[in-house]
C-alpha cells in the first residue's frame, strides 16, 4: 500500500514541527506528515536546558549577535546566513511567546534575557532551565490546532526514496504493527536531530543517532563540515548528562583540583567575582573544553572511576538563585550524582553535545537534491560554523525550520506526482528489510558490540584533538565495523515493536555518519573552532576558509569538495575573549 | 554490597505468546544505575529481544514510565539500590493495553489531547502586539505548575478511575487544561469548560489523590481537577440562574 502525501517531514523535534506549523500557516489545503519514532514530545528539543539567543535589549543589536556568532564559529558561518538567522530569531522566539512559551520573566512582565557563554550581551531567553521542555511542548501543542499537519508517531524512517535525481518519499516502520509504507510526497524535510549518540559520552538522547544525515548522504545530498563536533565542557560524568551552560551564565565557576579556577592560564581573561561576558567561564565551549584536556596534562585534574574531572562550584550563588534560576540543574544533581549543589562541588568534564556539521542546505532549507530539505540540528546552513554558540540552536532551528516551510510551501505547486520507480525502490526497501533483517537468522555479534567499538574508535581518533595518525587508524577501524555492520545479529525476529531491529537500523546510519566526521578531519590540516589537529595547530584561512563536502560520488564512494565560506561584513580575525 | 539483582521483567510478544510471562534477569548492582541502565544492560549484553521505550535518560521526555515493585515510575529516575536486595519486578504501566513487553500503548490518551485545547487561544479580534504579551512572575507562578507535564503517563497508571472508565480525560489532560486556563494570556477557558465539565471531564474524578502522589514532576493534577470542579460548579450554577448567557 502507499500513502501520499505533499510533504513529509520527517522528525518532531523544533525543527519538525517549525516546519508543519509554517506550512500549515501558509498552505492548509497542502497535506503535510510529520513522521517521528519517539512521539514528537519525546523529542531530544525537550533536553534543552539554558534558553535561545535572540537580540532583545535596547543595549544590543543584530551586528553584535552576528559578531558573536561569527568569531564564536572562527569564521566558518557562511555570514549571509548569519545575518538572516539574527534578524529572524527576535520575531521567532516572540511568536513563541504568543504561543504560550512560558519564558521566565522580569518583574514587570516584561521577557527576561540571560548572559550565555561567547555572547557579549545578555540576549539568551529562558523558561527557568528547561527551556527546550517548554518550547517543545508549546510547539507540539499548538501543531494540534492545524488539521493539514498528519501525524506518523512512533514510525521509523528507514529510507528517502529518489527518481531521476528528484526525492519523492520515504520508507518508514510503524513500531506498533510492524507495517512497512512507502509513503510519496513531493517533499521531504529532514529534521532528524543531532548525532550525538556516534561518541561514547555524550548529553544526547538515545534517539540522536544521525538518521537523517544518514539517509540524506545515501540519497546522494552532501554533508558539510562534519568534523566540527562540539564538546560541552560541563557533563556529569558516567551519565553524560548535560548541566546547562547557565550555571555558569549565573556565575558558576569552573575549579581544578586545589579549587583554583583554571581558565585565566588560557588566554580567556582574569577571574572576576561576578560572571564576565565573554571571559572566563563565559568564554565558548571549544576553547574551555580544550583547557579541561590541558589541565588534565598537567595533573591538576580529579580522578575519579569515570576518568578525570574539574569541578563546577555554585555554591557562592546560594539556594534562592539556584531554585530560581537553576532547578532542573538542581533536580539533576540531587537525583544522579546525589549532591546538593547549594552545598557541594559538581564533578564535570567534557561531553560530545552537538554537531555543528549536517546536511548541507541553502538559506532556505533547500540541499542540493531537488525536493529535499533540511531544518534543525541534521541541517548545516551554516551559523555554527567551527563551533556552535551556547543558545543558538533552539533560534536556529525555529528560523531555519519556518524557512524551510516557507520555502516548501511556496514550492508546492510545480511537483508531479511521484512516479512508478519510487514506488518500486519502496517495494525493494521492504524487501530488504522483511528479508535481509527480519528474517537474519545467523548473526555473528551483538549490536551492541560493534555499537561500542565504534564508538570508542571516534572518540579516540576525532575527539577533542585530533592528528593524521589517529584520524587514520580511526578510518580503517570504521572501514572494518562498517563491513561487521551487515551481520550483527537480530535476534528478534517479531514485527511489533522491534527495538533490535531499529537499533540496528541506527548502528548502520551512525557507521555513516562516523565515517563522514573522520574522513572530513582526516582532510581538514588546520585547527579551527572545535577542529583541533595537533600536527596542524593553526588556522589556515588560506586553504582552509572553505566547508568541508562530502557526498557519494558515481562510484558510491565517498568524495570530498570544498567550498569557500561567504563573508559580507566580517573579515577573518583573531577570536579575542576575556579583553 | 553483593554485586548482582534479579530483575523479573514482563514479557509479552503477541505475535508469539498468548499471555504475559515474568522472565527474570540477574544483573550487575551498581550505585550509579538506575532500573533503565538495568533493563539496557540486558538488552546490550543478555537478550536484545526486550522491548522498552527511554530516549532522554534524564527524565524530562516522558518515554520510560513503568510498574517497578507495583508502583508506577520512570525507569531512568529509579535506582537499583533503591530495590534491594531484589528481585526487582518490573511490568509494563497499568491501565494501559500493552503493545509488547514494556510498551504500552498511548493511542487513547494521544487522541484526546486536542479535545482540551492545549494552546493558547486568544482574542481573534486583536492582532498579537508587536511585543511579548506582559506577564508577571506571579502571574506565571499561576500556572506554571501545570506547565510541567512530561506526559509520561503514571499519573494514569494511578489513576483508579482512569482503569475503570475509558472515556475519563484523566489527570493530565485536565490539568493540561488548567495550564492555559491560568494562563493571563489565553482566552480559552468557555470552550475548555465544555469538554472539561462533560461527564467524562472532571466529574468522573473521585478524588482519590493517586495521580499527585505518582506525578514525577509535582504537576498536582488532582489539585488541578479540584479547582476545576470549583468553577465547574461555579458556572453551572450561574448560567442556571442566567440562562441568556455567561458572562
Ligand atoms: C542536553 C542538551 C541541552 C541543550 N541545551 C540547549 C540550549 O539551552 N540552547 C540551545 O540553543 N540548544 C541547546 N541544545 C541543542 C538543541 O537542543 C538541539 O540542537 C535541538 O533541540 C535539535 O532539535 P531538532 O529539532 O533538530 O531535533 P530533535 O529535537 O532531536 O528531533 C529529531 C526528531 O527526528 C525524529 N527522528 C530521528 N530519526 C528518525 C527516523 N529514522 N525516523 C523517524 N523519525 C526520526 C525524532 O523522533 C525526533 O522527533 C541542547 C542539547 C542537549 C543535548
Ligand atoms: S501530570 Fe505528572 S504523572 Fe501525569 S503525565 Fe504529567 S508529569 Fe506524568
Ligand atoms: S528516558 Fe526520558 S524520562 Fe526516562
Amino acid at each position: 500500500m502507499t500513502i501520499r502525501h505533499d510533504v513529509v517531514i520527517a522528525g518532531g523535534g523544533g525543527a519538525g514541527l517549525r516546519a508543519a506549523i509554517a506550512i500549515a500557516e501558509a498552505r492548509p489545503d497542502l497535506s503535510i506528515a510529520t513522521i517521528s519514532k519517539v512521539y514528537p514530545m519525546r523529542s531530544h528539543t525537550v533536553s534543552a536546558e539554558g534558553g535561545a539567543a535572540a537580540v532583545k535589549l535596547p543595549a544590543d543589536s543584530l551586528d553584535e549577535h552576528a559578531h558573536d556568532t561569527i568569531s564564536g564559529g572562527d569564521w566558518l558561518c557562511d555570514q549571509d546566513a548569519v545575518e538572516a538567522f539574527v534578524a529572524e530569531a527576535p520575531e521567532e522566539l516572540l511568536r513563541l511567546e504568543h504561543w504560550g512559551c512560558p519564558w521566565s520573566r522580569e518583574p514587570d512582565g516584561q521577557v527576561a534575557v540571560r548572559a550565555f557563554g561567547g555572547m557579549r550581551q545578555r540576549r539568551t531567553w529562558f523558561a527557568a532551565d528547561k527551556t527546550g521542555f517548554h518550547l517543545l511542548h508549546t510547539l507540539f501543542q499548538t501543531s494540534l490546532k492545524y488539521p493539514s499537519i498528519v501525524r506518523y508517531d512512533e514510525w521509523f524512517i528507514t529510507r528517502v526514496l529518489v527518481d531521476d535525481g528528484r526525492v519523492g518519499g520515504v520508507v518508514a516502520i510503524e513500531l506498533m504493527s510492524g507495517r512497512i509504507e512507502t509513503i510519496t510526497a513531493g517533499a521531504v524535510i529532514v529534521c532528524t536531530g543531532g548525532c550525538g549518540r556516534v561518541y561514547p559520552f555524550t548529553t544526547n538522547a538515545n534517539t540522536s543517532t544521525g538518521d537523517g544525515m544518514a539517509l540524506a548522504f545515501r540519497a546522494g545530498a552532501p554533508l558539510k563540515d562534519m568534523e566540527f563536533v562540539q564538546y560541552h565542557p560541563t557533563g556529569l560524568p558516567f551519565t553524560g548528562i548535560l548541566i546547562s551552560e547557565a550555571a555558569r551564565a549565573e556565575g558558576g565557576w569552573l575549579v581544578n583540583r586545589d579549587g583554583y579556577r583554571y581558565l585565566q592560564d588560557y588566554n580567556l581573561g582574569r577571574p572576576a567575582p561576578g560572571p564576565v561576558l565573554r571571559s572566563m567561564e563565559l568564554g565558548p565551549r571549544d576553547r574551555l573544553s580544550q583547557a579541561f584536556v590541558k589541565e588534565v596534562e598537567k595533573g591538576r585534574a580529579i580522578d575519579t572511576p569515570w576518568g578525570p574531572v574539574v569541578h563546577l562550584d555554585l555554591r557562592h550563588l546560594g539556594e534562592e538563585v539556584i531554585e530560581a534560576r537553576l532547578p532542573f540543574v538542581r533536580e539533576l544533581c540531587l537525583d544522579y550524582e546525589h549532591i546538593d549543589p547549594v552545598r557541594e562541588l559538581i564533578p564535570v568534564r567534557p561531553v560530545v553535545h552537538y554537531m555543528m556539521g549536517g546536511v548541507d542546505t541553502d538559506l532556505h532549507g533547500a540541499t542540493p537534491l531537488d525536493g529535499l530539505y533540511a531544518a534543525g540540528e541534521t541541517a548545516c546552513v551554516s551559523i555554527n560554523g567551527a563551533n556552535r554558540l551556547g543558545s543558538n540552536s533552539l533560534p536556529e532551528l525555529l528560523v531555519f525550520g519556518a524557512r524551510a516551510g516557507a520555502a516548501v510551501a511556496e514550492a508546492a505547486e510545480g511537483r508531479r506526482a511521484p512516479g512508478p520507480a519510487v514506488l518500486a525502490q519502496g517495494q525493494d526497501e521492504r524487501r530488504h528489510l522483511e528479508r535481509d533483517l527480519l528474517q537474519r537468522d545467523r548473526g555473528r555479534e551483538r549490536i551492541a558490540a560493534v555499537r561500542e567499538e565504534m564508538q570508542q574508535t571516534v572518540e579516540q581518533g576525532a575527539g577533542i584533538y585530533r592528528s593524521g595518525d589517529s584520524l587514520t587508524k580511526a578510518a580503517d577501524k570504521l572501514h572494518e565495523l562498517q563491513e561487521r555492520c551487515g551481520s550483527v545479529a537480530i535476534d528478534d525476529h517479531s514485527r511489533v515493536f522491534n527495538t533490535e531491529l531499529t537499533a540496528a537500523l541506527e548502528l548502520s546510519f551512525m557507521l555513516d555518519v562516523a565515517q563522514s566526521v573522520v574522513r572530513c578531519a582526516w582532510l581538514r590540516q588546520e585547527s579551527r573552532g572545535a577542529h583541533q589537529r595537533i600536527d596542524f595547530p593553526t588556522r589556515d584561512d588560506e586553504r582552509y576558509l572553505a566547508h568541508s563536502l562530502i557526498h557519494l560520488a558515481e562510484d558510491g564512494e565517498p568524495e570530498v569538495r570544498y567550498r569557500p565560506v561567504t563573508i559580507t561584513r566580517w573579515p577573518p580575525a583573531e577570536r579575542v575573549y576575556g579583553r | 554490597m553483593p554485586d548482582t539483582i534479579a530483575v523479573d521483567v514482563t514479557r509479552y510478544r503477541p505475535d508469539r505468546d498468548d499471555r504475559p510471562t515474568t522472565q527474570r534477569y540477574e544483573i550487575p548492582l551498581r550505585k550509579e544505575w538506575t532500573v533503565l541502565d538495568g533493563l539496557n544492560y540486558v538488552k546490550d549484553r543478555v537478550d536484545g529481544t526486550l522491548s522498552y521505550r527511554w530516549s532522554c535518560r534524564m527524565g524530562i521526555c516522558g518515554s520510560c514510565g513503568m510498574t517497578i515493585d507495583g508502583d508506577p515510575k520512570l525507569a531512568c529516575e529509579t535506582f537499583l539500590t533503591d530495590h534491594r536486595p531484589g528481585p526487582v519486578r518490573v511490568e509494563p504501566l497499568h491501565n494501559f493495553p500493552v503493545i509488547r513487553d514494556l510498551v504500552v500503548e498511548l493511542t487513547d490518551f494521544m487522541a484526546k489531547l486536542p479535545r482540551a485545547k492545549p494552546w493558547l487561544v486568544t482574542d481573534s479580534d486583536k492582532p498579537p502586539p508587536d511585543a511579548e504579551y506582559r506577564q508577571t512572575p506571579a502571574e506565571m507562578d499561576e500556572y506554571k505548575q501545570y506547565s510541567m507535564c512530561i506526559n509520561c503517563m503514571l499519573c494514569y497508571a494511578a489513576c483508579p478511575v482512569y482503569g475503570l472508565e475509558r472515556d475519563f480525560l484523566g489527570p493530565a489532560l485536565i490539568a493540561l487544561a488548567q495550564r492555559y486556563n491560568l494562563d493571563s494570556r489565553d482566552h480559552g477557558a468557555d470552550e475548555r469548560l465544555e469538554v472539561v465539565s462533560a461527564p467524562e471531564g472532571v466529574w468522573d474524578c473521585t478524588f482519590v489523590g493517586e495521580c499527585s502522589r505518582a506525578c514525577p514532576k509535582g504537576v498536582d493534577p488532582a489539585g488541578a481537577i479540584q479547582r476545576y470542579k470549583v468553577t465547574a460548579a461555579k458556572e453551572t450554577l450561574r448560567s442556571l440562574l442566567l440562562p441568556w448567557g455567561r458572562r
